[in-house]
């Protein structure tokens, strides 16, 4: 397929990211390089000196909402996505009310509980709707353990699912972004599976 | 009873089980987790009243902290 079909077929649906840190950031900018039409990105932190080892920040971004920031960012890269920016923090009532319309949700959250949070969240709420889980992606190296794999038609998860972040084996940029990118590829394919009739533009 | 665990058939001695008794045979002992039945999300409240029988298919996730 032409690149220039491929953006259009993109253009049509929107994507739901929970979180812009390492996972949300990375994932957010291939996906508006690729052509979403939107994108929902949510997050309540702002962007610290320790982010710029791993998360599409700069240094004159530096105490800025990363939501803020990211729509910044992505305007720079591709200014026909529309960023849809909250600023919140993320919980079980108002998870379907940010996401409602989307057509995949990508998990980019740090913590685990507030990934397990989200996940069970839309399960429940909104099970029609495809989550990408990204789980395991600590330290360096093994990057052939790094993969994608698909649970049922509306979960996935990427990563190695064994490595934890802790003080001792940091998330660093390399294994964050390789997930990143993976989640953002998963939406791509399941989007590109989807009929554009049926959405709204 | 036999299931599908997690892509692979299990053989158990009992009939049916809780999600806590199958998280506690198998020693699935991860803190962070999602678990689905046939498709469908088991919330963690309801490990110890939802039962798994023969012929289900089991997904057990486990999320790792980093993002």
């Amino acid at each position: 397929m032409k690149i220039f079909k491929i953006r259009d077929h993109l253009s049509r649906f929107r994507v739901g990211i929970a979180g812009a840190g390492g996972l949300g950031s990375n994932c957010a900018v291939s996906l508006a390089r690729s052509g979403i039409g939107t994108l929902v990105i949510s997050d309540f932190d702002v962007v610290e000196p320790g982010n710029l080892n791993r998360q599409y920040f700069f240094i004159n971004q530096l105490g800025m909402f990363k939501t803020t920031a990211l729509k910044e960012t992505i305007a720079r890269i591709n200014p026909d996505t529309i960023v849809i920016a909250h600023t919140l923090r993320l919980h079980r009532e108002n998870i379907p009310e940010i996401f409602a319309g989307c057509d995949a949700i990508v998990e980019a959250f740090d913590s685990d509980e507030m990934k397990e949070m989200l996940a069970e969240t839309i399960q429940i709420k909104m099970p029609e709707i495809p989550v990408i889980i990204g789980s395991g992606l600590a330290g360096w190296g093994n990057n052939e353990s790094l993969k994608c794999r698909k649970i049922d038609d509306t979960l996935f998860v990427c990563g190695d699912e064994t490595t934890e972040t802790t003080p001792d084996n940091p998330a660093l940029a390399p294994r964050v972004s390789i997930v990143a990118n993976m989640q953002a590829d998963k939406v791509i394919e399941i989007l590109m599976n989807k009929s554009p009739e049926i959405r709204k533009k | 009873m036999r299931i599908i665990l997690n892509n692979r058939e299990e053989e158990f001695s009992l009939d049916s089980l809780s999600v806590s008794q199958l998280l506690e045979l198998r020693r699935l002992s991860f803190r962070m987790r999602i678990i689905k039945i046939n498709g469908y999300l088991i919330p963690r409240e309801k490990y110890d009243s939802t039962t798994i029988n023969d012929g289900d298919k089991v997904q057990v996730i486990y999320l790792m902290s980093g993002g």
